[in-house]
């Protein structure tokens, strides 16, 4: 999509919003920060810019597609027993190359409809209730859990703060260590902060290889420590954010190759996962309960890198 | 003119002789930042640096923090040696530290274990002075190892919260310290330990949504800003007037995420009195008192 398309767009959502009574202002603002400081930066210079693009295009699959790609038979389950649900992160049952498992997916639009109905992928502690709840219920009955992951981050709102996020994805990190059944994590597109490592608490997290992890956004980096939000493609370089980078880093267990890049064609990435996932779950359902949490914490536990 | 000066000219009589002037140090008053009241430095000490108006929690570095908990002289510093390294080469990241940790050189969380009127404890305490308290794979580290030897010694674990959250110079590293800690102290709790953490201003971003919500007893400092985004980044976002006090500690209670909010002056009691309620109380052989029956 050219980029004045784009903004034309913007300004047609700035428009439907208006009539909606929903004020969207500020992620249209951010949507056409990032569409201007496209424009004015140079791609070569900080690769990793790049990777933060295509991880954002609106023709990337979602992590609903690959729910409808990998997974037979899914029955969506609503609702976190406490407060609501959630719209942001879709949940249920459903069968990957025909075994039973829990699936979790955040989800994000691909209109403007269906962006404002599923809050721009920013869940609320509702939806992170949810998935616990769910994910609970699949250590009751033994079944793998299958989790994807593509979120701005978490919703920064007054509800969402006055429903205790910060207690909701808190009680994630400290729930999912202690799950006695196979976590894998795939992060399909942004992985945006707290809000994506919520979700991300597994025996193995896979990465696609377009998609990017970050403890804050580019466009956050940049005008707090840079002071200037335009330098977000340096400050995309400089988090190691690409999928590469956190390979290297030890961050991530397998990048997993998209082809020619999902937005082209998702043929090659599902097929590359579905591979992945299969390979992952053998490996992991061959271990005792007590094993697999006793590896997962350590796998955790190693993370960091300090001098003594 | 400020006040102190004024007071320090009315009542200091000038001296006769230049050689034995008589000075008042300059910290002997100090304002209150929020009502502007002068306070006498020793009186506000004695009040745990509560203003004695209008009850302002003045902010504490790691030594006062050491000196209001810790019994005295019982503080042993613990994990000191741990020190950041600049993985990702993050621009001015390892500048910045080498220049902090001359000063701070316990880096943004000070480990240790003390005494509480007699009842041995294993605290850390952040440091707003180094990045804004802000975790990292050093303060990350810190933590986990204070609650291993928590597990290990079978002792509780209290944590002075202040913090702006994840450090972005460490990218996904500093992220995963949220997941790393959480473990630590599921691990912790799961064998039937107390942890008790107290969150002072502010407690935001990655460190409200990790180890400073999965305390047993989690305590509020009156006043004190607990949230998860920053109210600038809501009020951007949602293009509307925050609730009145939202996100300060009352607030937060109300929400329904505090057990309780303790003024400074009341800490020490309150938590001597849920140790001893959890039977972690000093050791019977401590001290003279009670005197020993031959």
């Amino acid at each position: 999509m050219a980029n004045e398309e784009v903004l034309s767009k913007l300004e047609e959502l700035r428009s439907l919003a208006r009539s909606q009574g929903v004020d969207l202002g500020d992620q249209i603002n951010q949507m056409e920060q990032r569409v201007n400081t496209t424009v004015s930066q140079e791609p070569a210079a900080f690769p990793a810019w790049y990777n933060v693009q295509l991880s954002r295009r609106q023709d990337r699959p979602k992590p609903q597609d690959f729910v409808a790609a990998l997974i037979d038979n899914f029955i969506e389950f609503k609702g976190d027993r406490c407060a609501g649900d959630d719209k942001a992160i879709l949940g249920g049952i459903g069968t990957f190359e025909g075994q039973p498992v829990t699936v979790i997916a955040t989800r994000r639009g691909s209109t403007l409809h269906t962006n404002m109905e599923y809050n721009f992928g920013m869940p609320h502690p509702e939806g992170y209730r949810k998935a616990m709840r769910l994910i609970h219920q699949a250590a009751k009955f033994r079944r793998p859990v299958l989790l994807f992951v593509d979120t701005p981050g978490a919703y920064p709102g007054i509800d969402s703060e006055d429903h205790g996020i910060s207690e909701a994805i808190a009680r994630s990190l400290s729930d999912l260590i202690g799950i006695a059944v196979p976590l894998i994590t795939t992060i399909t597109g942004e992985g945006g902060s707290g809000g994506a490592l919520a979700l991300s608490v597994a025996d193995k997290i896979l990465i696609m290889e377009n998609a990017i992890f970050s403890v804050i956004s580019p466009e956050g980096c940049a005008s707090i420590l840079f002071k200037d939000s335009t330098q977000a493609p340096r400050a995309a370089q400089s988090l190691k954010l690409d999928a590469k980078s956190l390979k290297e880093l030890g961050l991530v267990d397998a990048v997993v190759n998209e082809g020619d890049g999902l937005h082209v064609s998702s043929e090659i990435g599902f097929k590359n996962l579905r591979t992945r996932i299969t390979h992952e779950l053998r490996e992991l359902k061959s271990l005792d309960a007590g094993s697999l949490l006793d590896a997962r914490y350590r796998k955790f536990r190693a993370i960091g890198n300090f001098s003594l | 003119m400020k006040v102190p000066e004024l007071i320090k000219r009315l009542f200091v009589t000038k001296p006769r002789d230049d050689k034995k002037e008589i000075t008042l140090p300059d910290n002997l008053f100090v304002q209150c930042p929020k009502c502007k009241i002068t306070i006498y430095q020793k009186k506000l000490h004695a009040n745990s640096d509560v203003c004695l108006e209008c009850g302002h929690h003045f902010v504490l570095n790691v030594q006062q923090w050491i000196d209001l908990l810790a019994d005295r002289k019982s503080w042993k510093p613990l994990f000191a040696n741990i020190k950041p390294i600049d993985t990702l080469h993050f621009p001015d990241y390892e500048g910045k530290l080498k220049k902090l940790l001359k000063d701070e050189p316990e880096e943004s969380i000070s480990t240790g274990r003390c005494t509480i009127e007699g009842i041995p404890v294993l605290v850390g305490i952040m440091n707003p002075n180094f990045l804004m308290g802000s975790l990292g794979s050093v303060a990350g580290e810190k933590i986990v190892r204070l609650f291993e030897l928590g597990l290990q010694e079978r002792q509780p674990v209290f944590l002075v919260v202040r913090s702006g959250g994840a450090r972005m110079q460490e990218g996904v590293l500093s992220l995963m310290q949220m997941a790393k800690t959480s473990a630590a102290i599921r691990r912790f709790s799961d064998a039937g330990l107390l942890y008790i953490n107290l969150l002072t201003h502010p407690t935001t971003g990655g460190v409200s949504a990790s180890f400073a919500m999965l305390g047993d007893i989690t305590l509020g400092e009156p006043k004190a800003l607990i949230g998860f985004a920053g109210p600038r980044v809501i009020e951007q976002t949602i293009k509307q007037q925050l609730p009145e006090g939202f996100q300060k500690a009352e607030y937060v209670q109300e929400k329904g995420f505090l057990d309780a909010i303790v003024a400074r002056p009341k800490l020490r009691e309150t938590l001597v009195s849920i140790f001893t309620m959890h039977n972690f109380t000093a050791p019977k052989d401590r001290f003279p008192w009670p005197m020993k029956k031959s």
